[in-house]
Parts: C-alpha cells; structure tokens; sequence
C-alpha cells in the first residue's frame, strides 16, 4: 500500500516537473530559420546539413578554386540564394543584417562565420561601381 | 576522362594517321557535350570558331591539356585607351582609395620609349601566368599555385598576407588589400589582408567566355585562347608572327606573349 502511494506521489511530481520543463523549453529564443525560397528540401537531409554543412562548403571551395570544378550543389552561393531573406525595400538583406540565414544560427550558436569578409553575402553580389578617384 | 587520355598518349608512339584520327576523336568527344557546344559556335561540321574559348562541363576539372594565355599586339593599342583596365575594374569591382601606391591593380598600361629613337610602345601588362611562377616558389603556405590549365591563382582560404610573392614577381602583377571590402562580386571574392591579382577571368573562362579585358579591347589587341591546341587562332597566331616574353630571360615560360616590343 505504501510503495503504490510511494509511486503515484512520484508520478505526480514527474508530471509537474515536466510541465514545467516543457513551459522552460518554450521559452527558450530558438533561431527563426529563413525558409528556401523554393520551398524544396534542401541539397542534403536537414540533420545532415546541421552537423557537416561546413564539411561540404570546404571541400566545394577547394574543389572549385583548386581543380575548376564549378558544380553549384554544396557552394556557398547556393545557401545563400536559395534561403534570402529579403528587407523592407525587397532587397536581400548582407551578412551585416542579424536575419541574414547564415547569422540566424551562428548568432545563436555564437559561431563566428568568416566567409564573408572575402565573399559576398547576397545572391548577386554588388553591383559594377568600379569607377577609381 | 583519364582513360581517354591515356589512350590517347598510348596511341601517340603508334602510326601517325591513326594518331590524328585518335586526336580528331578525342576533340570531337570534348566538344560533344551540349555545354561544350554553347561555348563554341558551328560554322559547319568540324568547323568552329576557334578563338571562343571552349566550355568545360561544371563537373570536370581543369586539364592540364589547355594551356590558357593571351596574345598582344602591341601596334595595335591605342595612346590615351584603358578600356581593358576600365573594364578589368567594372568586373571586379576594385576600386581606388585615393592611393595609387597601393590601390589594387590587376591590369595597368605600360608605355615604354626608346631613348635613343623616341619611339614609344605601349601595351597592357597583368598577371604573366607563368608555367614556372615565382609567386607560387616562395608561398609560405601553398596560398600561390597554378591551376592545371596553367592558371595562377591565390587561394585567400590559405593566404597569410605576407607579401613574399608580391616581391618575387618580376611583373609587379599582385596588389595587396590593405582596406576591408563590401562590395565584392559573386564570382570574385576579395579580402582585407590578403594578395591578389589577374585570375584570367577564370569564372569566365570555365563557362566558356573570354576574359573582360580582352572582350573590351576595341582594337581587339588582345587575342585569348588555348596555346596548346595548335588549331587555336592564338597557336596560329604565335606560329605564323614574331612574338616575345617580357624578361623571356627568367625562362619562366609566360602564359602572356606580345608582339611588337
């Protein structure tokens, strides 16, 4: 009789504290992804790219300066066109704006992402201003 | 692709018509694919405008069959014309901070005078693309090489900035950044702290275009093309008229030939 009593005061006990641990989690600011525009899944499975996008964006970058193998697949320039995000002004937005897809995660993860101080951040890149004082 | 090749170099030691028939098929076979085709417009069957450089499929590498260069005729540019510069600039966005000592420079006209005659020549100069660079001899880090198809490149994924290169090139052909940059182009990252210099178009070159310097020449003193395919107008080209090295000299064998100097 004790160890029934016993076992369903435990079970109540779990049970607040896993509405609470679930109002905990709900809480917690988690990254607001930027959909694909194309609204397709993305070149690998989703838990794949969470843990080896960054494998697959080293080995395309020496694939493609090193040999000359210029398949779009895993390159950066695909991350970025397919998952704009676009402004106020219908403009993509540049690594520098805090919803850019690359900085939602990297933000939250507190990852510093150095890609960009080479390349451009926005499908396109700049526009030709190559005018010299 | 690799077995072709070989091949292809097994039947060299052979009889020389089947020789030539093998090359034929093998050319035939590069220029087979539809993406190679788009880079080469058909007169007729087995006549091609040669001087459009040929597309390479996306997913094939270089080969180290193509030799990539320019051919320039110096009697042809112009006094007081730097649309190959201008335009050198428009594609990759390298704009001037107001220093001229150390603003980027990939292409730059040269005027050169004969003390003795007065006569003065004038020709663009960029980036050698030697088959035997200096630059990539004294890279620290292996940031300096040469693509197979003889295409010298900085990797800025490995480049520490320090500037060896750019002392041992006798072209002055490299620049460093010295500022932080915000509007590179998408096929032409460029970063504070790193060198850089003429990539011969290479993104043009690898979909089957010419470099914007030499499409921007009015004068059309700059010939770019294949110096290994012996059909290409540049290999005619460099058969038929005188052409020289700068410092032929260093024996660095250039992937840039000028006529008249």
């Amino acid at each position: 009789m004790k160890a029934k009593r016993n076992i369903q005061r435990f079970g109540l006990v779990a049970l607040v504290f896993t509405l609470f641990s679930f109002e905990a989690v709900a809480d917690v600011p988690v990254p607001d992804i930027p959909e694909a525009i194309k609204g397709e899944q993305c070149v690998e499975e989703i838990g794949f790219m969470r843990r080896n996008h960054m494998e697959l964006l080293s080995h395309q970058r020496d694939d493609t300066l090193r040999k000359g193998i210029r398949t779009q697949k895993h390159s950066l320039k695909n991350c970025f066109t397919c998952h704009v995000v676009k402004g106020t002004d219908n403009q993509p937005v540049t690594v520098k704006d805090p919803r850019h897809f690359c900085r939602e995660c990297h933000d939250y993860a507190a990852v510093q992402v150095d890609c960009f101080q080479c390349h451009t951040s926005v499908p396109g890149g700049a526009k030709t201003t190559g005018t010299r004082p | 692709m690799s077995n072709e090749q070989q091949t292809h170099s097994k039947n060299k030691t052979q009889d020389n018509t089947q020789d030539n028939n093998k090359i034929d098929n093998y050319r035939r076979k590069l220029l087979g694919g539809s993406a190679a085709l788009a880079g080469a417009a058909a007169l007729g069957p087995g006549v091609f405008f040669t001087s459009i450089a040929r597309a390479k499929p996306d997913a094939e590498p270089a080969s180290s069959e193509v030799r990539w260069g320019f051919l320039i005729d110096t009697n042809k540019c112009v006094d007081n014309c730097d649309k190959c510069v201008t335009a050198c600039n428009d594609e990759f966005n390298l704009t001037g901070f107001g220093r001229p000592e150390t603003d980027a420079q990939w292409i730059r006209t040269v005027t050169l005078r004969d003390k003795k005659t007065g006569h003065t020549t004038k020709l663009p100069l960029m980036c050698q693309h030697c088959a035997h660079p200096p630059c990539v001899d004294v890279c620290p880090t292996g940031a300096s090489f040469k693509r197979p198809d003889g295409i010298v490149l900085v990797d800025k994924h490995t480049c520490i900035g320090c500037r060896y290169c750019m002392i041992a090139c006798p072209y002055k052909a490299r620049s460093f950044v010295h500022e932080t940059i915000e509007n590179q182009k998408e096929y032409g990252p460029r970063g504070k702290g790193t060198v850089e210099s003429c990539t011969l178009c290479v993104h043009r070159v690898d979909k089957g275009e010419i470099p914007a310097c030499a499409e921007a020449c009015p004068e059309k003193a700059i010939l770019f093309g294949n110096m290994n395919d012996a059909n290409s107008d540049i290999a005619r080209r460099m058969a038929s008229t005188a052409s020289t090295e700068i410092r032929g000299d260093l024996r660095l064998d250039l992937g840039v030939r000028y006529q008249g100097i």
